[in-house]
């Protein structure tokens, strides 16, 4: 019992936790900006995030294991992820705006289909890996725990995108009228404001975080058939504690969330197949618009 | 037969209504009038337990029933329309009505009768009523608006109320309609001795019909009476009748 | 000459069933099994969607909680098959009530999530609870029931055990079906659908519309459950995936594909999606994929799904030619 209590044990698990909640952050605020803006809540989040890893992958066996060949697979993976998301926005979603929710949800539902087996047709089902990129391959010592400088990276991320979305919405007058949409898109559209551009480029940026989330996530976390489905089920759990729709929420949820599992094991360690569940369960029933969001009645 | 005493009701600050006393009289019609905005919604919301007012109490016959939950306020003797046309828009005009008496027949939780085959003479008796034989079989969400309130209005005629109140019930309307729809709505409330409250803002509608007036300004009355005391009344004038106010 | 009012579809349907097993081949009466299995499951889940307007996204939970019950009843416990069955049901219906309390007070999306959450509760407890349900491996060898008393039918004593079950399932999901449409036509089924429509409104002709959902909710998972107690006869086993998310979507789809406005829709989805995947999967693995385009045409072509295209049709040709009927 008393190693549970070492403190080098649980810097550890913290920094475990961080790096789960920052990385999870990346793809929830993709879920969560396309909830907010266009309403609609996309499953397939997880599958564009499966297709950036594979993508990734795919791209460091052509470009190399240098840190460059690293830059240019994770570049090159999220630029198609995003462009993949463009060509479903433009040609497939836009059609389901006006949709009940049912039916935009089977949509994606069976986006996720498709993609997952177009994965397993190009990829195959072998798990595949991919090495740290050289530059970020070390660790260093922080009070006696192994820190290594991937996840250092993955850390400082989750903030500065989250930073940057902020400046984005808030700071900017794209951002201005993204809000603005969000709260009543017919008003936006009469007053002139392309409204159907701004939501393929809401889209096309969430694509690419989901791409790139994948793509960097795969020196982690093997890339899978099936990855899809579990990280879309933790976006979700993440986005319902935060709260649908914003932003500092879901950032709030993640950390949560990464943390209860990193620490939560500790205590019961058949607890993680329930946690995440269970904890999902007891907002819905205590709070359902979560943490941040808007109280719905 | 109903009464409001000082009513009150803030949404974060902003005071949607502020020390509302009003009555209704039994079998009278009451109006309530005002600009957008003065607060006739939710004075109805506070009256039927859609909200739950910060102070004040509504009595109906001298009981207390503030803030009791919409569907027990129902088996009292209430029955209330919407401002936005609220009917069940993917049943027939006929289902409609069956399905109001249905549930304000208690039998509502019957699983093995067929309810096709229940109070069909009171159904159709109340389509005859309301003159929509043409279109019982179609469904309710495909009907002209006035036809709509038409059927809205059976729905809450069919539990028997003792009083109707009517949130805006000629919204929507055109000229011709509004002026159909309120003859109804008088000939009925004389028929049935119905107690009605209702809300607009069309001033022919309202002064043709009721017996008392009350008018609502930034959720508080400014004057109540009699429709010609009403219309001489300086305060409302100026408010209301005087130069097309928002 | 005009067509007949109403086909009594229910009656033709049983009695083209009790013709399967005739044609002697083990492959169409263990399609027509499952197909009847689902068809029920998937109706009890069309109680909530298009009765109720409820969308649930754990379905499932209570098919699998109505498989581990009846199972384990007839093997641990040694219970008469039928007392099992109608208590897994029972089993469905409990969870159903208790997850469903809360559920309720939800609407749409957290309404969704919420049913979601709870059924994969469900599932990681069958997945976990080794002694009970077996864990992972799930809780094979569930006995066939005896069923003795069907042999007073006279073709029925010569056939092999698994025709006879599919007359035993043949029975009990038409006395099933027979019930929910029951409840489906009756002043019960009445005030849901003006719940589904207008809740607000409905509230104004006094239902107490929490109420009315949770006994829907309960009375699906019910149906769910005994659909399930069949299914892990018929599966030989039964298994923690029968409570896991992609079962539940899959009866989603199923439902809406035949079409949520009509009593029979989800049944014809159920017959539909098991064809197909019987057809598709001696081609290619890839069944997922052609499944995620049936739904794409589905939804961009026939959002009435397959009974409402069915029904639109029926209407065009009444019109043509029963002329004024």
């Amino acid at each position: 019992m008393s190693e549970l209590l070492d403190p080098v044990f649980l810097l550890g698990q913290l920094r475990s936790g961080l790096t789960t909640a920052m990385f999870l952050f990346l793809i929830a605020s993709g879920l969560s900006l396309i909830f907010g803006v266009l309403k609609i809540i996309n499953f397939a989040h997880g599958s564009l995030y499966m297709i950036g890893a594979y993508i990734s992958w795919n791209m460091t066996l052509i470009l190399g294991k240098t840190s460059l060949g690293f830059l240019g697979a994770v570049a090159v993976a999220s630029v198609s992820v995003a462009i993949l998301g463009g060509l479903v926005e433009r040609f497939l979603l836009r059609y389901m705006y006006k949709r009940e929710e049912l039916y935009q949800l089977l949509f994606t539902y069976a986006l996720v289909l498709i993609f997952a087996d177009a994965c397993k047709f190009i990829w195959g089902t072998q798990p595949h890996s991919v090495s740290r990129p050289p530059i970020l391959s070390g660790s260093f010592d922080l009070l006696g725990v192994r820190f290594p400088h991937y996840d250092l990276f993955i850390i400082v991320l989750g903030p500065l995108i989250a930073l940057g979305f902020w400046v984005l919405l808030n700071r900017t007058s794209f951002g201005r009228i993204i809000r603005a949409a969000a709260l009543d898109r017919e008003m936006v559209g009469a007053l002139g404001a392309n409204v159907s551009g701004l939501y393929l480029a809401m889209f096309v940026l969430a694509s690419f975080l989901a791409g790139l989330s994948g793509a960097l996530v795969s020196p982690i976390k093997s890339v899978v058939p099936g990855m899809d489905v579990e990280i879309i089920i933790e976006a979700f759990i993440v986005v319902v504690i935060g709260g649908l729709g914003s932003l500092w929420g879901t950032l709030l949820g993640s950390l949560i969330y990464g943390l209860t599992l990193a620490f939560g094991i500790l205590i019961f360690p058949r607890f993680s197949i329930f946690a995440a569940f269970v904890i999902m369960a007891v907002v819905l029933i205590v709070r359902p618009w979560g943490l941040m969001g808007r109280p719905v009645k | 037969m109903l009464e409001c005493r000082n009513l009150r009701k803030t949404f974060s600050g902003f005071v949607a209504t502020d020390d509302v006393s009003l009555s209704a009289e039994t079998k009278r019609t009451t109006a309530v009038i005002g600009p957008n905005g003065a607060g006739k919604s939710t004075l109805f919301n506070l009256i039927t337990g859609h909200l739950q007012p910060d102070s004040g109490e509504v009595f109906l016959e001298g009981r207390d029933i503030t803030g009791i939950a919409p569907h027990k306020i129902c088996g009292l003797g209430i029955a209330r329309s919407f401002q936005r046309t609220n009917i069940f828009a993917k049943l027939t005009v006929y289902e409609n009505i069956q399905a109001a008496f249905i549930a304000h027949g208690g039998r509502g939780y019957d699983m093995w009768g067929v309810s096709e085959r229940l109070f069909r003479d009171e159904t159709e008796q109340m389509i005859e009523h309301l003159a929509l034989q043409g279109i019982a079989g179609t469904i309710a969400g495909e009907i002209s608006h006035g036809a709509q309130k038409q059927v809205e209005l059976g729905i809450a005629l069919a539990g028997n109320p003792r009083m109707l109140l009517l949130d805006e019930p000629t919204a929507g309307m055109s000229a011709q309609e509004t002026h159909e729809s309120i003859a109804l709505l008088d000939r009925i409330a004389k028929e049935r001795g119905l107690t009605l409250l209702f809300t607009e803002h069309d001033m022919d509608v309202v002064f043709s019909i009721a017996h008392t007036i009350a008018v609502l300004h930034q959720g508080r009355i400014i004057a109540v009476g009699a429709p010609d005391d009403v219309r001489c009344n300086e305060e409302v004038r100026r408010v209301y009748l005087g130069g097309g106010k928002h | 000459m005009s067509l007949p009012k109403r086909i009594p579809w229910t009656l033709v349907l049983f009695l083209v069933g009790l013709f399967i097993p005739v044609l002697g081949s083990r492959y169409y009466t263990f399609l027509a099994t499952d197909i009847l299995i689902f068809a029920m499951f998937a109706t009890s889940l069309n109680l909530l969607l298009g009765v109720s307007g409820l969308v649930p996204f754990g379905h499932a939970a209570y098919f699998g909680i109505g498989a581990y019950v009846c199972a384990i009843f007839m093997k641990d416990l040694s219970v008469p098959f039928l007392a099992a069955w109608l208590a897994g049901g029972v089993g469905g219906a409990l969870f159903a009530a208790v997850f469903g309390f809360f559920c309720v007070r939800l609407t749409s999306v957290y309404f969704s999530m919420l049913t979601m959450a709870f059924a994969q509760i469900v599932w990681a407890i069958c997945f976990k609870w080794n002694d009970v349900t077996g864990g992972e491996q799930g809780y094979p060898n569930v006995p066939m029931p005896s069923m003795a008393w069907l042999e007073w039918l006279p073709w029925v004593g010569d056939l092999r055990i698994d025709h006879k079950f599919y007359y035993l399932t043949l029975i009990l999901v038409a006395l099933s079906m027979a019930a929910m449409r029951r409840i489906v036509n009756s002043p019960f089924g009445r005030i849901l659908t003006t719940v589904r429509d207008n809740a607000e409104r409905a509230t104004f002709i006094g239902i107490d519309v929490r109420r009315y959902r949770l006994i829907v909710f309960s009375l699906a998972g019910g149906f769910a459950g005994l659909a399930g107690g069949l299914f892990g006869i018929f599966n030989r086993g039964v298994f923690p995936d029968f409570c896991y998310w992609p079962k539940s979507a899959e009866v989603l789809i199923m439902t809406i594909l035949g079409g949520i406005h009509h009593f029979w829709g989800p049944s014809v989805g159920a017959a539909i999606i098991i064809l197909l995947n019987q057809y598709i999967v001696s081609y290619t693995e890839f069944w997922p994929f052609f499944l995620g385009l049936i739904l794409l045409v589905l939804l961009f072509a026939f959002p009435g799904g397959v009974a409402g295209a069915f029904a639109i049709l029926v209407r065009g040709v009444r019109s043509i030619v029963g002329g004024r009927g």
